[in-house]
């Protein structure tokens, strides 16, 4: 019996790996379909209580609640106070603080 | 055809034996290069799948909320202002809110308190988040404290347990009875946290929004088109660990990529030379080396990208939970529904395999262009 060539090793790893990459897709969807209804429940739950922000980061209030945030809120504690808390290092601050696209305040219609 | 392909397998038996000759180097390279896609992708996937996750979730979300600011500082809602909204044309339903956060010195977590009108709880009873349930060793039915910032010691009866495929939106949510809230943080009647609006058309949602902010100047309505653009900029590649790490991984790539294309070892320059002064041709011997770029490359990036799905969405991305988790003590468990995105795994495909092949191939063409007797002299 002939030996196996090595390209025909390495060919038919590859397409496994490249098997299982399609697979992935397939799994993704049984997984979204099995899921579905957890992310029901939570809408439910989001419409009910009228919530406003996802609970990832409970350690500081502004990053429990980022939309809800003020800007001074990452710096409280004091007046040079930096911001200390780990997840500020991977949340930007609320659009609304960053971006005002549209005049929707006082802000533009009181003199300086 | 089947000249050429034959001519292909025996280019990739040569360079699997050639890479089999430096075992460990390559083994190790390919083991460096998958934990970089590895890291990438499922830094890819995971705020993905968030961010997605965010977008359906916080689509329930009120239209707007209405906040009081006082000195730059969010403050209370006081009593009438309610009212003083009056009708306003496009608003469906508005309602005070009662919330706060609560820190838990027991456990050193920080709770969110909330009023759930809805679910008509009596007084003395709590309904919390599946994440406080388990940080705290509760279930219904038991007794729980909390000192109020009073400095009076509030008892509690566990009425029931958020589920806890819902931790996502209420790992550390404690729902009860406006009295009790009121009672709890000494919150007079007539007061609010905050406001929210219900409209029904969404091109009523901004002049809905102008109006409030005329009529009170001292208020900031935050629309629900900002929620969810501030979690679509969460983790966004641009800030914070997110950059950081992708930048590492694109150093630690660059540097793989510049060791390949600077300079070849003296081992491979001998090979090379000894091919050529046996009849291989400079196409042969780009085409052999093609195909180690290519093997090599191909396989990193599918074991990367395949470790990394399975991380993320059958392992709940427990590798990135303890730079998620900061210092906060109570975190929620939960599962992401899997969205991937093809355009991001092709970019993430490109950026990876293409110029690592690249980077292979540069030096050996300007060894294979050399004299061989000039190549194995060195």
């Amino acid at each position: 019996m002939p030996a196996t060539r090595p390209s025909h090793l390495a060919l038919s790893v590859l397409c496994c790996a490249g098997a299982l990459f399609a697979a992935s897709f397939a799994d993704a969807a049984r997984l979204r379909q099995q899921r579905a209804a957890a992310g029901y429940e939570m809408q439910v739950l989001v419409r009910q209580l009228q919530l406003t922000d996802l609970c990832l980061f409970t350690e500081a209030r502004y990053t429990r609640h980022p939309s809800q945030a003020d800007l001074h809120s990452p710096f409280q504690d004091h007046p040079l106070a930096l911001e200390h808390f780990p997840s500020g290092s991977l949340l930007l601050p609320p659009a609304i603080l960053s971006n005002h696209y549209e005049r929707l305040d006082r802000k533009a219609e009181v003199p300086d | 055809m089947n000249v050429w392909i034959e001519k292909q397998k025996y280019l990739i038996d040569f360079t699997l034996a050639s890479l089999a000759r430096r075992k460990a180097k390559n083994l190790g390279l390919l083991l460096v290069y998958a934990l970089i896609v590895f890291l990438l992708a499922s830094v890819m996937l995971f705020t993905h799948a968030l961010r997605q996750a965010a977008n359906e979730l916080l689509a329930g979300a009120p239209e707007v909320v209405l906040q009081r600011m006082v000195a730059g500082r969010h403050d209370l809602i006081p009593p009438g202002y309610l009212e003083r909204i009056g009708r306003l044309r496009g608003v469906q339903e508005k309602q005070g809110r009662l919330w706060g956060y609560y820190y838990d010195p027991v456990v050193k977590a920080n709770y969110t308190f909330m009023v759930a009108d809805d679910r008509a709880l009596a007084p003395g009873t709590l309904v919390v988040g599946a994440g406080l349930a388990r940080t705290r060793g509760v279930a219904p039915g038991n007794l729980i404290s909390f000192r109020a910032y009073s400095g009076k010691l509030f008892t509690f009866s566990i009425a029931d347990i958020l589920p806890a495929k819902s931790e996502l939106v209420s790992a550390d949510l404690v729902l009860l009875s406006e009295a009790d809230f009121r009672a709890f943080f000494d919150i007079p009647p007539g007061h609010f946290t905050d406001i929210t609006l219900r409209v029904a058309n969404p091109l009523e949602v901004r002049n809905v929004a102008g109006k409030l902010a005329q009529q009170f100047p001292d208020s900031r309505p935050i629309l629900r088109e900002e929620i969810l653009r501030t979690y679509d900029s969460i983790f966004s590649w641009r800030e914070g660990v997110v950059l950081a790490l992708a930048t590492l991984a694109l150093l630690a790539f660059a540097i793989l990529a510049w060791e390949k294309a600077s300079g070849l070892s003296a081992d491979e320059r001998r090979e090379i030379g000894i091919l050529k002064a046996i009849g291989w041709e400079t196409g042969d011997v780009l085409r052999m080396k093609f195909w180690e770029g290519a093997l090599l490359s191909l396989s990193a990036f599918l074991l990367g990208y395949l470790a990394a799905y399975v991380h993320v969405f059958h392992f709940a991305a427990s590798l990135m939970a303890p730079v998620l988790k900061g210092w906060a003590v109570l975190y929620p468990r939960f599962e992401l529904s899997p969205v991937i995105d093809g355009l991001q795994v092709t970019t993430l495909f490109f950026f990876t395999v293409f110029p690592y092949a690249a980077a292979t191939l540069v030096p050996i063409w300007r060894v294979a262009i050399t004299d061989p007797d000039a190549v194995m002299r060195g």
